[in-house]
């Protein structure tokens, strides 16, 4: 069964995640996303997993949490504040929520997963290197060029070429 | 470890529902992309924890890698915010309506 560390972090993750998408204001929510980030953290450092945990503060918590930040501060002030959202669908949404909780979860309980208990070592650090550096280099490799390829982009995409042609001019 | 692997399943499935109800109701880009955002945590949080109790390294690298992926997904997906905002000057995907097919 679960311990007090497990329940207060399940607490802290699902609870931010849902004042991420319901507060009103866009910079408390980015600021409740990095809770559900780091609560996801948690629980890594809980599955004896304190790399990916690391990882997982460093590249979330640490940069996409702060990138969303200095995007939404972008936008102006009453965007920032304002909901939008239909009330009809938002009834759906909640019964599609509950039907993909209550539906999965019931799959999940009855399929057997619950007997499945573990008394070996977790694997640790040097079994992750070890995986990069021989069965999955090509991924690597891909993965790097997929990341400089998009950070590309993105620069490509969010320049201003009206600025640029006017400081041409001048 | 006292918790164990259904324990996890559990809140991977309710970030999962919390994602999907955001993806569908929200009409603001920025809480659209907070959504996806928990959809791939919800994710990551399921192949660790299977991982550990196979146990075996692979659902510790996939995880890994589906980190990297995501940070390159949310880069292109703010700079398309921007440009979008820059366009229309609202976060409403209502507004994008030249996006239509």
């Amino acid at each position: 069964m679960a311990d007090a560390v497990f329940l207060a972090l399940a607490v802290i993750t699902i609870g931010s995640a849902i004042a991420a998408l319901e507060l009103r204001s866009l910079i408390y929510g980015s600021i409740a996303l990095m809770g559900t980030l780091g609560g996801v953290a948690g629980f890594f450092f809980l599955l004896d997993a304190p790399f990916v945990a690391l990882f997982q503060i460093a590249v979330y918590v640490g940069s996409i949490a702060v990138l969303i930040l200095f995007t939404v501060m972008l936008v102006k002030r009453e965007l920032i504040f304002k909901k939008i959202e239909d009330k009809r669908r938002k009834f759906a949404g909640i019964g599609l929520m509950l039907i993909i909780m209550v539906s999965l979860g019931a799959v999940f309980l009855d399929s057997g997963i619950k007997t499945i208990t573990t008394d070996e070592p977790a694997p640790d650090f040097r079994d992750i290197g070890i995986d990069f550096v021989t069965y999955y280099w090509p991924a690597l490799i891909l993965m790097g060029l997929i990341l400089a390829g998009s950070v590309t982009g993105s620069l490509v995409l969010a320049r201003r070429e009206d600025v640029e042609n006017d400081q041409r001019a001048n | 470890m006292t918790s164990e692997l259904i324990d996890f399943t559990l809140v991977s499935v309710a970030l999962l529902g919390i994602g999907i109800y955001g993806l569908a109701v929200k009409r603001n880009f920025i809480r659209m992309l907070f959504a996806v955002e928990i959809i791939i945590n919800a994710a990551n949080l399921n192949i660790v924890a299977f991982g550990r109790f196979l146990p075996h390294s692979g659902g510790q690298t996939m995880a890994l890698f589906s980190i990297a992926i995501a940070a390159a997904e949310v880069a292109v997906g703010l700079s398309l915010i921007i440009v979008a905002y820059r366009m229309y000057r609202n976060v409403d995907i209502a507004d994008f309506r030249s996006l239509k097919g």
